[in-house]
């Protein structure tokens, strides 16, 4: 399969109180067509700014993208014209946030809010565009379009909204949908029947995805590789089978260890990873979990590991003690 | 004295919906509708289900937080729904609660340790001011923080160092019952374990009881000793934790099991998903019967029908389901 998104090197900077915080610090990663690759990591790690960058929408001049690249079906998005940009932004690349409602306007009917991009960036009529959003419906389970394109968002619920945003990011035929904690805010049931949605239109349309995500559950599911990230870098990358199997970065099996799961017999206690999330204005000289690894050593202090092989299927750790690692049996 | 703590007899909470220009009366929203449950002495019940099923009102009229419309609640043997404004707030020292945002519920102009001093000053509890500088460095203590901690405002702690804070703030007051409000929901994944671990320890050392509040369903198998899953403002079933999660009984429950992910493609692969039609209905207009029946998988005719009550179905499995 060819390479849809190749981000290479991606540098992306903010200027705090503190300092210039550096959220993105030289990452690469890529999606090929029609799969699903997800960022994965918890709050500050750089996975939000990651998906940001590569559509340009760091608010300068606190934020400011440094250095990389960002080659979309062999265009760099970095070099492009802000007009040529949000040409990107309304029809090749869709976009699904975790708050539907502050990405909705609330002044404009649902009708109005998908009939727009139809108007401006596919240049179909206003009758045209009007029977594609109400296909756009039908296609993410709205029933009775016709009367719901007359709609405000707030008369819709929290699923029916984020089915809302599905809607507007496949409405000009994408090849790739970035997802921001798409179901985050949504409740349990609610999550299931969204994401079940995003999978069945991915594969039927042909669609790929990036779902940026704190959820070790939801990347399980559904995605075909997983990219994990720590203080605004890659440090694991493999299939989803492979990450999950057999883990090689510490933080990624501290992670796999702290949560309670259905499947297995209920543990007398967890195991949580230990200290505090890292502070990014304050990052140590090497690496940024040795502070909370339990396999840290002398190294780990003073050279900052870089991505290396350590597994079938392009599975790399930036890990100077990964082979060291066993997955522990649930204890 | 029977070994039960708290005692929930037939509690609703009903909230008035106004609408209209002159703001009047039009129904009432039934946030909690009927709920029966007994904490022992030293368990932990988990109350689990989605945004507006009622189990954030069920925890906050416990709390006296909200005067219940009816129904009755027993904490020690006492209804505290009949007590005066004092001999409540001398009950309410014995009952404390910790919220999901610690940020939003700590004071930013005040340290550390003065907002762990100051109930324990203001309810008269330690009246000597060294000695309330010596219980404040042990509250620290007890909840893993150093005693330099005290001197830090909340703005300088990271999201579960302030989890911590108030947990200690709760401990100040020396309770039996702790409601837990969705404790861990608001952080990282790689803290929440460490503080379920902390609560889990504070309980074994101090005799706590919890009434915890979840969505989590994971979470809540791992902290709780008895479950009770609510549905637009009923408890639809309720057992140990074992039989609830091996062998749920009510359809909702199965629906829920069935939505959690597992970290493990593998399995998720193989894993059959129940999902369920349609969205929660309002409480403000619930649905005739079974307020289950709309989204149920299984329904029969009789289901909008008729109410199924809360039966025990298995000693000490109770369900609200006619075909349980």
């Amino acid at each position: 399969m060819a390479t849809l998104l190749d981000v290479r090197n991606l540098k992306t900077t903010f200027a705090t109180g503190a300092g210039p915080v550096r959220a993105v610090d030289g990452v690469s990663w890529d999606v090929e067509e029609g799969e699903t690759v997800a960022l994965v990591g918890e709050s500050g790690c750089g996975k939000s700014v990651s998906a940001l960058s590569i559509m340009r929408l760091i608010d300068a001049p606190a934020g400011r993208i440094e250095a990389g690249e960002v080659i979309y079906k062999g265009r760099d998005l970095l070099k492009l014209s802000e007009e040529e940009m949000r040409h990107v932004r309304g029809r090749e690349i869709g976009m699904i946030f975790q708050e539907p409602m502050t990405s909705l306007n609330p002044v404009l009917t649902i009708g109005r809010q998908l009939t727009e991009g139809l108007e401006i960036h596919v240049k179909l009529d206003p009758a045209a565009a009007r029977a594609r959003a109400i296909e756009l419906l039908g296609l993410v389970g709205i029933a009775d379009g016709e009367r719901r394109l007359a709609q405000y968002p707030h008369q819709f619920s929290g699923g029916m909204r984020q089915r809302m945003m599905i809607a507007m990011a496949l409405a000009c035929n994408p090849s790739l949908v970035l997802a921001d904690e798409p179901t985050t805010a949504l409740d349990v049931t609610i999550q299931a029947q969204i994401l079940e949605l995003m999978r069945s239109l991915s594969k039927r349309l042909g669609v790929a995805m990036l779902i940026i995500t704190h959820n070790l559950g939801v990347v399980a599911r559904y995605a075909d590789r997983v990219n994990v990230m720590y203080a605004g870098r890659i440090i694991e990358r493999a299939t989803a089978a492979e990450l999950y199997a057999n883990p090689r970065h510490p933080y990624t099996l501290g992670l796999l260890h702290s949560v309670p799961r259905l499947d297995e017999p209920r543990r007398a206690r967890l195991h949580p990873i230990d200290g505090q999330p890292p502070d990014l204005s304050r990052l140590p000289p090497g690496c940024a979990f040795a502070p909370r690894c339990s396999y840290r050593v002398a190294r780990c202090d003073a050279e900052s590991p870089v991505l290396t092989q350590a597994g079938p299927g392009g599975h790399v750790a930036a890990c100077w003690e990964s082979v060291r690692l066993v997955r522990k049996a649930a204890a | 004295m029977s070994d039960a703590l708290l005692e929930v007899r037939g509690l609703s909470k009903h909230f008035p919906s106004r609408a209209g220009l002159f703001r009047r009366a039009k129904g009432s929203v039934r946030a909690v509708d009927g709920v029966d449950f007994t904490i022992r002495r030293g368990e932990t019940l988990g109350l689990v289900g989605e945004s507006g099923c009622g189990k954030t009102t069920t925890g906050r009229c416990v709390l006296q937080l909200e005067r219940p419309t009816h129904g009755r609640i027993l904490f020690e043997g006492t209804d505290i729904s009949e007590l005066s404004q004092r001999d409540l707030r001398q009950m309410r020292r014995r009952m404390q609660v910790i919220f999901q945002d610690p940020y939003s519920s700590l004071n930013p102009r005040m340290t550390v340790g003065e907002i762990l001093a100051e109930p324990i000053k203001v309810h008269g509890i330690i009246s000597d001011p060294a000695k309330r500088q010596a219980r404040v460095r042990q509250l620290l203590e007890e909840v893993g923080l150093l005693p330099q901690h005290a001197r830090r405002y909340p703005h300088q702690l990271s999201g579960g160092q302030r989890q911590r804070v108030g947990i200690a703030r709760a401990l100040a007051m020396e309770p039996s019952l702790i409601v837990c409000d969705e404790p861990v929901s608001a952080l990282d994944v790689s803290i929440q374990a460490q503080i379920i671990n902390l609560l889990e320890d504070l309980q074994t050392r101090l005799g706590l009881t919890y009434l915890f509040i979840a969505h989590d369903l994971s979470v809540v198998r791992h902290i709780s000793d008895r479950v009770a899953v609510m549905y637009l403002g009923k408890i639809v079933e309720l057992a140990d934790r074992q039989a609830l999660y091996e062998d749920p009984l009510h359809p909702y429950t199965r629906a829920l099991l069935s939505a959690v992910p597992i970290p493990d493609p593998k399995l998720e692969a193989k894993r059959e998903r129940m999902v369920l039609r349609g969205e929660v209905p309002s409480s403000l207009n619930p649905p005739s019967g079974c307020v289950f029946h709309p989204r149920c998988p299984i329904a029969v005719d009789r289901c909008s029908a008729e109410i199924p009550p809360l039966r025990e179905i298995k000693p000490g499995h109770w369900a609200a389901c006619h075909l349980a």
